[in-house]
């Protein structure tokens, strides 16, 4: 059943998990978010921009409902409305028709067109359809257009993500050769390719960071510019209120550096970096100490500049942190379900500290999988989860706000990470990565391990012990005054 | 509390330390003690009585700072957990109105919480302000009913092992004799098995570790009339002078206890622990000698065989990941020889231990068992213990919570032996709990990435920015010879040429190159 993984080389003592493949038919409390949302998203990390899927409606209704009740925003998303008819003679014209609704209604910058199974299957040629709509709008010439293959047969939410942000890169970055950009004549710019797996607090942080080594960082997409929960003065915006500016991608191949964070985001970072020939530095994760030093030293590198003391005091906190957590963190045995980057982070920050990752389930097999730390990691859902994590006696679940009735099942506690978090506020802006945030999630999870009282002693009632009559079996006594008694009898 | 009384409660004939030359327990020194007063130590003594209203009579400090933070766990009653203070205002200490409010305090608790009976802890204000607590709370038992106990042991009066035996000693004086035990339940005793009663002096149940012991107890038919005072109840308290053997757990500050028992009523007693299998065995075998059936004594031989046995295998796993790993042993009195043993027991050698307060019959025990080499820590200040933990190539430091953090400050793996812990190692099997607890920090992945200094500096970037403070932070630590040469050493050999960093490398990497080396000074 596992996939015979490539042998590492003989140096490296790491050892890889097996991959075990989905082997049922049903998926049982899925796991996975479309690729089509993964799409989506990354298109309302643009500015002034509107995702509109091409799709039956009700592919765009669901994700909307996603999205708002992670982010507690209201989405921009719009749909093509695939009907009986354009779904069988071909959805070329409610294309056409789509973009031209939405440049006449709002004025966008960008419309990202993610599509769905539904066209996939179809064979809809959707640049196609484009040109079309280019030859008969010129009037509409202005506004870009990127179209991006993410059927929700295919991947899951992070790969969605990465293909629509490859496929603005393919649309809108101009090749150094053709515009004339260098890479470093803007020395102090910073390409950020940050995956789904970051909030949008870790993308505040980031920028946070790049700032302190007085860095420009541009971030594509910017969802900390749109879907970071903020106010703006105007009470309704049809398009993205936040984001990349569409203008900026032009710049991106005049930047220093490109930071990838994320194996997911290798497909976009490949065409960036073929594109522009901006080097760049590439990050699994962001969650440990490990990890932010090896950022925290490439920031300094590419900026010349001394790491700010506030930084090194950051550093020595997570330390601080490390030790004070490892006496509850240390053994304990957790189960997490999620997309791969995130299970790599997680999975890799509980190593570091002595825990074991006894249960991991992804959504769907990735390269970056290599990389979590535990024995092995099921492709599945969370009645996968739930199996390993009973099979394997995990003390903690990690996952989405699904796992919620998964915990109470397996009766222990849920840290609730990764996509779609609905029945928290504020999931979606919670700082996992960079020292403090790996701190927080240190102590969050060395409390939660303290919760379950380990090493506990069951108390045990002696026979010869003289009880009061109040605590003796079947005696009276008050249940209000010591429900511990009560308990005990019971 | 009167002078007199006081000084008889410090010369304890029956401690060794009043054999020497400073009699009782030494004063402390202003600007150099650490350790909690006379109603702290009361206080913890008795709090885990469990169906007792305990009563702070005082302003907010001394309830407010120490309610429901030991480990001491009980069968039933959750009372003790709750903190009760008369919370003295201003107004109350100037108008005098403090008995006023102690006694109205007493009637609420009754009224609110029916408890088995009132404990009613003075502090500094109301004995500097001369509230008279004895003559209230015998007003309180005469109106309502109840046992009101006064336990007069103001912070003022001394230090906490005083407080101990305050606070022994008024169990004594007013609550043992109370009551006769109850009779033994029916269907228990039959020919050739008897059961015998006993008292345990100085046992918290701390964490919940008597319930690993309590077992043994009933399989052999020895009843525990008494904890004083894991898991006790007042009634019990009451019955304690009916204990044909008392043992003295672990401490010597209710050492007066068990002595005037034995005067009273002629109870035998003995000094032992739960810590350690042999321990464990000896506390066993020292109740069935002193209780002296022949039969008991029989039964108590053939548990013990079968339970080191079993203890036996199921440590061995335990005894392969912790054989040689070297031990700085920081706590007080007995246990500084009976976790000694425990340790060894897991294959561990305890390179040095604590004997503040051990006696010298305590550091016999202690050459017998580490040899006459054995290191003996009498200032356990943090400063001496890591420079000792560092000359010994220590692996772990196992001491009380209060040197947690100073461990953790200097990076090293750290086991609380302390009452604050939240783990019990009492008993056979507690000893696979202390085997899990230390392997969880000696094994953990963390120490190498707690120890980093940050890979920038050893780069060489940014180094130089930071040396003034790196430097001035050098300055502070510069006092720990032992690391101070391995700073050098170790940035040195890091860095090479460049004198700014290996300046620049402050406490992290003074700490990761000393730490290096003694690692490999013992492999």
């Amino acid at each position: 059943m596992a996939d015979s993984q490539p042998s590492a080389p003989a140096t490296v003592a790491k050892l890889t998990p097996s991959i075990i493949k989905r082997n049922k038919a049903l998926s049982v409390g899925p796991l996975k978010a479309s690729a089509t949302l993964g799409a989506t998203l990354a298109f309302l990390g643009m500015r002034r921009s509107i995702p509109m899927l091409h799709g039956s409606q009700g592919c765009t209704a669901f994700g909307k409902i996603f999205f708002i009740q992670h982010f507690r925003e209201p989405m921009p998303i719009q749909t093509t409305a695939m009907d009986q008819v354009s779904t069988i003679m071909g959805g070329d014209e409610s294309i056409v028709e789509g973009l031209a609704t939405i440049c006449a209604k709002h004025q966008p910058a960008l419309i990202g067109i993610p599509t769905t199974g539904l066209v996939e299957t179809q064979g809809a040629d959707v640049p196609r359809a484009i040109q079309m709509f280019r030859s008969r709008h010129p009037e509409y010439a202005e506004v870009a257009v990127v179209p991006v293959a993410s059927p929700d047969y295919s991947g899951c939410l992070e790969t969605g993500f990465n293909s629509a942000v490859k496929a603005i890169i393919n649309a809108l970055v101009p090749k150094a050769t053709a515009a004339g950009t260098r890479p470093g004549r803007r020395p102090r710019q910073v390409n950020v390719l940050a995956g789904s797996a970051l909030t949008t607090g870790d993308l505040e942080h980031l920028k946070d960071l790049l700032e302190r080594f007085r860095l420009r960082p541009v971030l594509l997409p910017d969802l900390a510019d749109s879907l970071d929960g903020h106010l703006v003065d105007n009470d309704y915006s049809a398009l993205t209120i936040g984001g990349t500016p569409i203008d900026e991608l032009a710049t991106l191949g005049d930047a220093a550096a490109t930071l990838v964070i994320g194996g997911s985001m290798t497909g976009a970072a490949d065409l960036l970096a073929k594109r522009t020939g901006v080097p760049d530095h590439r990050f699994p994760h962001l969650m440990g100490l490990e990890a932010m030093d090896r950022f925290i030293s490439t920031l300094a590198e590419i900026s010349a500049e001394p790491v700010p003391e506030r930084i090194e005091r950051q550093r020595s906190q997570l330390q601080d942190a490390m030790l004070d957590a490892h006496f509850s963190i240390g053994q304990g045995r957790f189960a997490i379900a999620a997309d791969a980057d995130l299970l790599v982070a997680f999975s890799q920050l509980l190593a570091s500290m002595g825990a074991e990752t006894v249960a991991a389930v992804a959504p769907t097999n990735a390269p970056s999988l290599a990389e979590v730390a535990a024995a092995q990691v099921k492709i599945g859902d969370l009645e996968d989860l739930e199996q390993l994590a009973r099979a394997n006696g995990a003390e903690v679940l990690i996952t989405n706000s699904h796992g919620t009735h998964t915990a109470e099942r397996l009766g222990i506690p849920l840290l609730r990470a990764g996509f779609p978090q609905f029945d928290h506020v504020g999931g979606w802006q919670r700082q996992w990565i960079g020292y403090q945030g790996s701190r927080q999630t240190l102590f969050d999870l060395a409390n939660i391990m303290l919760g379950l009282h380990k090493g506990e002693i069951a108390p045990y009632r002696s026979r010869l012990k003289q009880w009061p009559s109040a605590e003796r079996q079947g005696g009276s006594f008050d249940p209000s005054i010591d429900p511990a008694i009560g308990a005990a009898v019971a | 509390m009167k002078q007199k009384d006081i000084a008889a409660l410090l010369d304890e004939p029956a401690c060794e330390h009043n054999t020497k030359a400073k009699s009782g327990c030494a004063k402390p020194k202003p600007g150099a003690t650490a350790g909690g007063c006379a109603f702290d130590g009361a206080q913890i003594a008795l709090l885990p009585i469990g169906d007792v209203a305990h009563i702070v009579h005082g302003s907010i400090a001394c309830a407010g700072s120490a309610w429901d933070n030991r480990g001491s766990r009980s069968t039933g009653p959750t009372l003790y957990k709750l903190g009760m203070t008369t919370d003295l205002t201003e107004q109350d200490v100037i108008m005098g109105r403090g008995e006023k409010r102690l006694f109205h305090s007493i009637k609420q608790a009754i009224e609110s919480y029916d408890p088995a009976a009132v404990f009613v802890y003075n502090t500094c204000v109301p004995a500097l302000i001369g509230d008279d607590v004895d003559a209230v709370c015998k007003a309180a038992a005469e109106r309502f009913g109840k046992p009101v106990v006064s336990v007069d042991a103001a912070g003022f009066y001394g230090t906490k092992n005083l407080g101990n035996r305050i606070a022994g000693e008024t169990m004594v004086k007013q609550v043992c004799g109370g009551r006769e035990p109850d009779p033994i339940p029916a269907g228990i005793e039959r020919p050739g098995f008897k059961v015998h009663d006993v008292a345990l002096v100085g046992e918290y149940n701390i964490a919940g570790e008597m319930w690993r012991v309590m077992p043994l107890f009933d399989e052999l038919g020895i009843r525990v009339l008494c904890t004083l005072s894991g898991d006790a109840r007042f009634h019990e308290v009451q019955t304690m002078h009916r204990a044909e053997v008392n043992m003295m757990v672990c401490s010597k500050a209710m050492i007066n206890v068990a002595r005037k028992l034995e005067q009273a009523f002629g109870t035998p007693w003995f000094e032992g622990s739960f810590y350690g299998v042999a321990d464990v065995s000896q506390a066993l075998r020292d109740f069935a000698r002193l209780i002296a059936d022949p039969d008991l004594s029989a039964r108590t031989e053939a548990l013990i065989a079968r339970e080191e046995a079993r203890i036996d295998a199921e440590l061995e796993p335990w005894r392969e990941r912790l054989r040689g790993k070297r031990v700085l042993l920081y706590t007080g009195g007995v246990k500084s020889w009976s976790v000694v043993s425990a340790l060894q027991d897991l294959g561990m050698s305890v390179v040095a231990t604590g004997t503040r307060k051990s006696t010298e019959d305590d550091k016999a025990r202690i050459r017998e068992l580490m040899g006459d080499e054995a290191v003996m820590i009498e200032d356990g200040n943090p400063r001496n213990l890591l420079d000792l933990y560092r000359q010994q190539g220590a692996d772990l430091l196992v001491a009380g919570g209060r040197n947690q953090y100073t461990a953790l400050k200097a990076r090293i793996p750290f086991l609380d032996i302390n009452q604050e812990r939240e783990f019990g190692y009492a008993g056979y099997d507690g000893m696979l709990e202390l085997a899990r607890q230390m392997c969880l920090t000696i094994e953990s992945p963390i120490w190498a990435a707690v120890r980093s200094a940050p890979p920038w500096r050893s780069a060489g970037q940014g180094a130089a920015a930071d040396a003034p403070a790196a430097q001035s932070r050098a300055r502070e630590t510069g006092a720990n010879a032992v690391s101070g040469a391995g700073a050098d050493t170790g940035a040195g050999a890091k860095t090479g040429a460049n004198t700014n960093v290996a300046a620049a490398s402050s406490l992290t990497s003074s700490i990761a190159a000393s730490q290096a080396e003694t690692e490999a000074a013992h492999g």
